[in-house]
C-alpha cells in the first residue's frame, strides 16, 4: 500500500491532534476537579425530593412543574413521602435556597451551563442595576 | 459538481469575496440586534411586522416564481425552456434560502425556532408555512441537483425526478398559498382578510418572480457564455405580461370591493396607502410610484414590439419589479397593520440597522444563486448546451 | 462487498439514522418516582371566567390608571416610553375600543375613557395562530401564554384584533425599578410576546384579579357560565357590549355603557 500525499497527510493529523489534545495539556498537574461547597439551607434538612434526585434530575422537575402549574392548572406537588408543596421557582426553591449565587451558580458555573430561569425569574437576593 | 465553484476568473472571486464581505460588514448590525433586541428596528407595538416579513413575503413569490419555467416544460413539453428549467429551480432555492434567513431575524427568541418542530401545531399556518417553505427547498435542491449531475453525463433523468419535478409544481403553488393564508385568515385586518390575497400572491409572484430570474439570467448571459435561447425568453416574457395584467385586475377588484361597498374597514387601508388618513401621508408617493410602474411596465411589455426589444426589456422588467416589490414589500404590511386595531395610523419605516441586516440576508441569496448559478453554467458549457456562437478565428 | 466510496456512504447513513432512533428513544423519562399532583386547595374555580366593566363608575382616564397601576405593579409590567411600549390594561376613548360609532352621542359616553385589555376571546385567534402553543386556552376560559416557549414570532400580535399583545422589544428589566419589584411573580425577558393573564396565579389561591380588587366594585369578575354570579347579575341588570363582536371572537370582557 502506498501513501499519496503522506507528509500533508502525516502533518494535518499531527495538527489536529494537537488542537485537540491542547486543554488536557493545559490542564495537566492543576488540582483535580472537586466539587463545590454549597450554601445549604439552615432550617431545612430536606429538599423536595432525596439529594441524590435533586441532584441529577432538578432540570426535569422544574421543567415539569412548569407545565403542570402553568398550562395544567396543577400548584401543588406531592411528594414520593406524601409532603405537599407549591409549584413555584420563585415561592417554593428559593424561599429554601435564598441565595441563588451561593446555590445555583457555583455548579452552573463549573459545568458552564448558563439556565435562563433568571432571564425571567427573580432571585432571592433582588436584582441590581 | 461543487467543485465547479470552487474554480473561477479573476472577476469571479472578486464578486464572491465581495459577497462575502458584504455579509460579514453587516452581520455586525445582526449581532446588535441579537445583543439588545428587536429594538433596532422601527417596528412597534402597533406594526409589529415590518420590512423583515414583508421581504420574506416578496421573497416567497421569488420562490414560487420557477414554476413558470418548469410547468410549461414538464406538462406542455415546451422544449425551448430546457436549458432555463435548472436556473428556475437554482433561483428558487436561493429564495427560499432567503426566505428562512427573514424569518430567522424576525423572531424575538431565535434560538428556541426549533419549538416550531417540537410542539407541531397544525391549526397554525406558520406551522404550514414551514413545512412547506423546507419541503419546497428539498424538492428544488434534489431535483434540480440530480438533473443537472444526469445532463452533465450524458444519461437520462431518473424516473424519479421527474415524478418530483411534477410534486415540485404542484408545491410551488402551495408555497405562495400558504404564505398568503398567514395573512389572509386574521380576523380584524380588514386589508388582508380577503379570499383574492392568495390569487393577488400568486399573479403578481408569477410576473415579479419571473421578471427577476430573467434579469439575472440576461446579467448570467453577460459574464459567462451561456445564451438563452430567444424563443424561451420571449416566451418567459409573455408569461410575465400576462401575470402583470392578472395582478393589476386583482388589485382593482380589491379597489372596487372596497369602495363600491363603502364600509369603511375596507377603504381605510386603501385610502391610507394612497391619499393618507388621520393626517399621515407617508407612504402616498410610494404608492402612487407603484401604481405609475406598475402602468408604465405593462405599457411597454403588451406592445410585441417593445416586449421583444432585447434592449428595453430589462428596464420594463426592473419597473415591474420595483412596482410589485412597492405592492407587496411595504404597501401589503405597513397597509395591513394601518388602521390600528384602535382606529388609529402608526406609521412605520425601517431603521438603518434594518436595512443593514436586510442586505445581510440578500448578500446570502446572492452568494447562493451565484454559485448555483456558476455550477449550472459550467455544466451547460462542458455539455455545449445553449451556448452562445464561438467567437470567429481571425 | 465492493469498497467503493458509494458503499461507505450507504453505512454512514444507516448508522447516522440508526443513531438518531436510538437516541429519541430514550428521551422520555419523567421526574419524581411515586409523585402526584392536584389543585391547589384555596383556588376559584369556573368554567368560563369572565369580566364586566361598569364604566359609568370607572371611566375616566385617572380610574384606569389606578387599575392599571395595581396590575402593572403586581406583574411587573415595564414602564417603556415610546411605541414599544408594554401594557396590559390602558385607557381609550369610545371611537379607539369600539368599531361602532355613533354620531350625536351623549356627551358623557362620548368622552368617556374604556379600559381595555386582553378579551379572553372564548374563540381566540391568537391561540389559533400561535405555531407552538405557547398561547394556549385554559379549559376555564382564560387565554393564557407560556412565555418559556414563546419564540416571539409575533402572528399572535398580527392576529389579535383588539390590540391586546405586546412585544419586548428590549430587555424589559431596564424599564422596571428593579427595587419594588413583586417577588411573588416573574418579569419577562427579551423578545417575548406579553399581555394580561386575568390573574390565574391570584385565582388558584382564591384572590381576584387586581384590577377588580382595585376599582372599588366597578370591575367585577366571575364565572359566566353561573347564572347566580355576580357578573351573570350585572349582565341581566344592565345593557353591556363587547369589542368587534362581529369577528365572532367572543371576547369575555362586557362593558355597561
Amino acid at each position: 500500500m502506498k501513501l499519496y500525499n503522506g507528509g500533508k497527510i502525516i502533518t494535518g493529523l499531527v495538527i489536529f491532534l494537537g488542537v485537540f489534545l491542547a486543554p488536557f495539556a493545559y490542564n495537566m498537574g492543576k488540582a483535580a476537579y472537586s466539587q463545590p461547597k454549597l450554601k445549604m439551607p439552615e432550617n431545612e434538612k430536606e429538599c423536595i425530593e432525596s439529594k441524590e434526585f435533586m441532584r441529577t434530575k432538578h432540570m426535569q422537575l422544574l421543567n415539569d412543574w412548569r407545565d403542570w402549574s402553568l398550562r395544567d392548572g396543577k400548584w401543588v406537588y406531592v411528594n414520593s413521602k406524601g409532603k405537599e408543596f407549591e409549584m413555584s421557582l420563585q415561592k417554593t426553591c428559593m424561599k429554601c435556597h435564598t441565595n441563588k449565587a451561593e446555590f445555583c451558580d457555583k455548579c452552573h458555573n463549573d459545568a458552564a451551563v448558563t439556565p435562563y430561569c433568571w432571564d425571567c425569574h427573580i432571585q432571592p437576593e433582588g436584582l441590581k442595576k | 459538481m461543487l467543485e465547479k465553484a470552487l474554480k473561477g476568473s479573476p472577476k469571479y472571486y472578486l464578486w464572491v469575496g465581495f459577497l462575502l464581505l458584504v455579509i460579514a460588514g453587516t452581520s455586525g448590525a445582526y449581532v446588535m440586534q441579537l445583543m439588545e433586541g428587536l429594538t433596532i428596528t422601527g417596528m412597534s407595538r402597533d406594526v409589529s411586522w415590518g420590512f423583515y416579513i414583508a421581504q420574506f413575503t416578496y421573497l416567497v413569490g421569488l420562490a414560487a416564481s420557477g414554476v413558470m419555467i418548469v410547468l410549461p416544460y414538464y406538462f406542455h413539453n415546451y422544449k425551448k425552456f430546457k436549458d432555463l428549467v435548472i436556473f428556475g429551480e437554482f433561483m428558487a432555492i436561493a429564495a427560499v434560502v432567503m426566505c428562512l434567513g427573514f424569518i430567522v431575524v424576525d423572531i424575538g427568541q431565535p434560538q428556541r425556532m426549533l419549538n416550531v418542530v417540537l410542539f407541531p401545531t397544525p391549526n397554525s399556518i406558520l406551522f404550514w408555512d414551514m413545512l412547506v417553505l423546507n419541503g419546497y427547498l428539498m424538492l428544488n435542491l434534489l431535483v434540480g441537483w440530480t438533473c443537472l449531475e444526469c445532463d452533465r453525463q450524458n444519461l437520462p433523468h431518473p424516473k424519479w425526478s421527474k415524478i418530483l419535478a411534477y410534486v415540485s409544481i404542484i408545491w410551488a403553488f402551495s408555497i405562495h398559498t400558504v404564505t398568503a393564508f398567514l395573512y389572509q385568515g386574521l380576523p380584524g385586518r380588514h386589508y388582508w382578510l380577503t379570499a383574492i390575497l392568495a390569487a393577488r400572491f400568486l399573479a403578481s409572484a408569477f410576473c415579479s418572480g419571473p421578471a427577476i430570474l430573467l434579469l439575472v439570467i440576461m446579467l448570467t448571459e453577460k459574464v459567462t457564455t451561456f445564451k438563452a435561447e430567444a424563443e424561451g425568453i420571449a416566451t418567459l416574457a409573455k408569461i410575465i405580461t400576462y401575470a402583470m395584467c392578472i395582478n393589476v385586475f386583482f388589485f382593482l377588484l380589491e379597489v372596487f370591493t372596497a369602495f363600491y361597498s363603502s364600509i369603511p374597514g375596507h377603504t381605510h387601508s386603501i385610502v391610507y396607502l394612497f391619499a393618507g388618513y388621520d393626517g399621515h401621508s407617508e407612504l402616498v408617493p410610494f404608492m402612487w410610484t407603484a401604481a405609475a410602474f406598475a402602468i408604465i411596465s405593462l405599457a411597454l411589455l403588451i406592445p410585441p414590439k417593445l416586449r421583444n426589444n432585447v434592449k428595453l426589456l430589462p428596464w420594463s422588467l426592473a419597473i415591474l419589479v420595483i412596482a410589485t416589490w412597492i405592492d407587496k414589500g411595504l404597501g401589503l404590511l405597513i397597509g395591513g397593520f394601518n388602521p390600528t386595531p384602535f382606529e388609529t395610523i402608526a406609521p412605520y419605516w425601517p431603521t438603518g440597522k434594518e436595512l443593514l441586516i436586510s442586505l445581510m440576508i440578500y448578500g446570502t441569496g446572492a452568494l447562493v444563486v451565484t454559485i448555483l448559478f456558476k455550477i449550472a453554467t459550467e455544466v451547460k458549457q462542458e455539455t455545449g448546451a445553449s451556448q452562445k456562437p464561438a467567437p470567429v478565428a481571425e | 462487498m465492493n469498497h467503493t466510496r458509494r458503499n461507505f456512504l450507504k453505512f454512514m447513513g444507516v448508522a447516522a439514522a440508526g443513531l438518531c432512533a436510538a437516541s429519541a428513544g430514550s428521551a422520555l423519562a419523567v421526574s419524581g418516582a411515586g409523585s402526584s399532583i392536584k389543585d391547589s386547595a384555596t383556588a376559584v374555580n369556573a368554567k368560563r371566567w369572565g369580566m364586566v366593566i361598569d364604566t359609568k363608575k370607572c371611566g375616566t382616564k385617572e380610574a384606569i390608571d389606578v387599575l392599571a397601576k395595581a396590575c402593572h405593579s403586581v406583574h411587573n409590567v415595564p414602564n417603556i416610553p415610546g411605541n414599544q411600549n408594554v401594557m396590559w390594561i390602558w385607557a381609550a376613548g369610545y371611537e379607539q375600543a369600539f368599531d361602532q360609532p355613533n354620531n350625536y352621542m351623549d356627551e358623557s359616553v362620548e368622552k368617556r375613557q374604556f379600559a381595555l385589555l386582553c378579551n379572553h376571546c372564548t374563540n381566540a385567534p391568537c391561540v389559533r395562530v400561535c405555531p407552538t402553543q405557547a398561547t394556549y386556552k385554559r379549559p376555564d376560559g382564560i387565554v393564557a401564554m407560556d412565555y418559556h416557549r414563546c419564540i416571539g414570532c409575533r402572528y399572535c400580535m398580527a392576529g389579535c384584533p383588539f390590540g391586546a399583545r405586546s412585544f419586548n422589544f428590549m430587555e424589559p428589566r431596564k424599564h422596571l425599578d428593579l427595587t419594588t419589584l413583586n417577588k411573588e411573580f416573574p418579569t419577562r425577558m427579551r423578545g417575548v410576546v406579553e399581555k394580561c393573564n386575568f390573574c390565574v396565579e391570584r385565582l388558584a389561591y382564591g384572590k381576584q384579579p387586581a384590577c377588580a380588587e382595585a376599582s372599588n366594585g366597578a370591575v367585577v369578575f366571575g364565572d359566566l357560565t353561573d347564572a347566580n354570579s355576580e357578573v351573570r347579575k350585572l349582565l341581566r341588570e344592565h345593557y353591556t357590549i363587547r369589542r368587534k363582536p362581529a369577528l365572532g371572537t367572543e371576547p369575555g370582557v362586557y362593558y355597561i355603557i
